[in-house]
């Protein structure tokens, strides 16, 4: 009897998750982390968020009307000219000496 | 630290002499075994750097919008069939096949051109010479010979040699493709996973194997903890498994985490055939193949963890992918740790040791010392903590010598190579 009211460490982890995190779904090992595993490496582009971009860099000399600090998508989405360029060192591996 | 230097596969060939690593910036690394000499007595079966070229390079697939790391999943060397050695490395969508070949002699005393390479005026040849083979200083040279592309939408975990010698296998998240060795136009689909609906899906494939001489069958892992040994002679698809593994659980004892801990992160035959071995958050397992409703072995590797589940799971380690290996008889297994641990077992006598990979605690000729991690109570001299394992020196990939007692163990970016000491 004593045996069924000591608590698995594994149970005591999970309320603290839960603690922290109260809206995780129930079903952790689920559609929504699989289907975040088989989407590593997404990056989306889109191409009005690109011209923006551009459009962006030419106006820089320009004053903007408003300072706002507020994020535009159009910074952070990577563009074509970015990508291609990230190759890996050319220097050898360590470990090859 | 250079995140392009992080080894991410090790594998040694067939004899055991070459030793081949893989790491995140797409290069292959090739170790040498010194061979036994006289004149050097100590540096018997030292590795030496053998060859290394950029496998693969990083890709932007604009269709998809999808990144494809440079990054090397795992090699598996061919069995040598002449003078060259070969090997597969992958990355997350391409397999190459590379052909590794020594160059000792060079051509000199050719007709139309000079040694330095100018070419000699035609007209102005008034005699005939045959081009002699003289001795050169050794070059080894790695070209690629195929490329296994476009046939994975999902990213390849695995890659498998038939023993056949003519076929392997290559697995992603959700399916699985035969090929031949010499043919890159092609490739059969004998597992297929995906659900109709994408919302439908429970589980993803997380290893798969052929087996060491029974060229038919193969075995792949998921991620709900269950092992497929599927049978090509009975179907061209092989959606039906032939046997289902898997060890029931306490479903008093289901949490949050139970699942996750018990996807299996690599599945590998005995070299006899006989049995295999799983690997997941927390235990290895080894299963006759003979009986599927439970392991006949489980070694636990660090079950201190489990009671650390919550951070594990929100610093991503729970996610961490442990790769195990068997030693050339199948009495020993080994697996890695953290903290630059790793750990094996005698399945004979049951014992267990830990020992650690990194630069303090190993000197060239000098002898591991066991590690032991305190669970809870008085710390004993020596012993380490749970609190103070550090998480970001993991193990996880590892590799034993086919015949001797010679271990492979990368820690990160730097590659350990231990022997039984010498008597």
């Amino acid at each position: 009897e004593m045996e069924d009211k000591v608590v698995s460490p594994e149970k005591v982890e999970e309320a603290k998750l839960k603690a922290r995190y109260p809206h995780l779904g129930s079903k952790p090992g689920g559609s929504d982390l699989l289907r975040k595993r088989l989407q590593k490496g997404q990056k989306y582009f889109d191409s009005g968020d690109y011209n923006m971009a551009k459009a962006k860099m030419k106006n820089k000399q320009l004053p903007t009307a408003t300072t706002e600090k507020a994020e535009v998508t159009g910074d952070h989405i990577p563009t074509p000219q970015d990508l291609p360029q990230r190759k890996p060192s050319l220097v050898a591996s360590k470990l090859a000496g | 630290l250079s995140t392009a230097d992080i080894i991410s596969t090790v594998e040694f060939n067939y004899s055991g002499d070459l030793l081949a690593t893989g790491d995140k910036g797409g290069r292959v690394v090739i170790f040498q075994r010194e061979q036994e000499s006289k004149n050097r007595p100590h540096s018997r079966g030292e590795y030496n750097v053998y060859s290394t070229f950029q496998s693969h390079e990083p890709e932007f697939d604009y269709l998809k919008s999808l990144e494809i790391e440079e990054k090397i999943n795992k090699i598996r060397w061919l069995p040598q069939q002449n003078a060259a050695h070969s090997l597969l490395s992958t990355n997350d969508k391409t397999i190459k096949l590379w052909k590794i070949s020594e160059r000792d002699k060079k051509a000199e005393g050719y007709n139309l051109k000079e040694e330095d390479g100018r070419l000699r005026d035609p007209f102005r040849i008034t005699s005939l010479r045959v081009p002699v083979l003289q001795p050169m200083d050794l070059m080894v040279e790695a070209s690629p010979r195929r490329i296994f592309a476009n046939a994975h939408t999902y990213h390849i975990n695995s890659i498998s040699v038939n023993s056949d010698h003519e076929t392997y296998l290559s697995a992603d998240d959700l399916r699985i493709n035969l090929w031949h060795l010499e043919i890159t136009d092609r490739s059969f689909n004998i597992v297929d996973i995906k659900p109709a609906n994408m919302e439908e899906l429970t589980e993803v494939i997380t290893a798969a194997e052929c087996h060491p001489n029974q060229c038919n069958v193969f075995v792949y892992s998921s991620s709900k903890g269950t092992i497929r040994l599927c049978d090509m002679r009975a179907a061209a698809l092989c959606d039906r498994h032939t046997k289902f593994f898997e060890e029931p659980e306490d479903p008093s004892s289901r949490s949050f985490f139970s699942e996750i801990i018990s996807s299996i992160s690599d599945v590998k035959f005995s070299h006899s055939g006989r049995y295999m071995m799983t690997r997941d958050y927390l235990s290895v397992k080894v299963w006759d193949l003979n009986m599927e409703s439970r392991p006949v072995e489980t070694y636990q590797v660090h079950e201190y963890l489990r009671s650390k589940l919550c951070s594990l799971y929100e610093n991503d380690c729970i996610f961490d992918k442990f790769e195990c290996c068997w030693n050339g008889t199948d009495s020993a297994i080994m697996t890695g740790s953290y903290n630059n641990f790793f750990r094996m077992f005698d399945r004979n006598t049951r014992r267990d040791i830990t020992l650690e990979a990194s630069r303090e605690s190993s000197k060239p000729r000098g002898i591991l010392k066991p590690r032991k991690v305190c669970t809870g109570g008085k710390r004993k001299k020596d012993e380490i903590s749970v609190d103070s394992l550090d998480f970001n020196k993991k193990i996880l990939h590892t590799a034993w010598h086919p015949k001797e007692n010679v271990i492979a163990v990368a820690a990160t970016n730097n590659l350990y190579i231990f022997q039984d000491k010498m008597n």
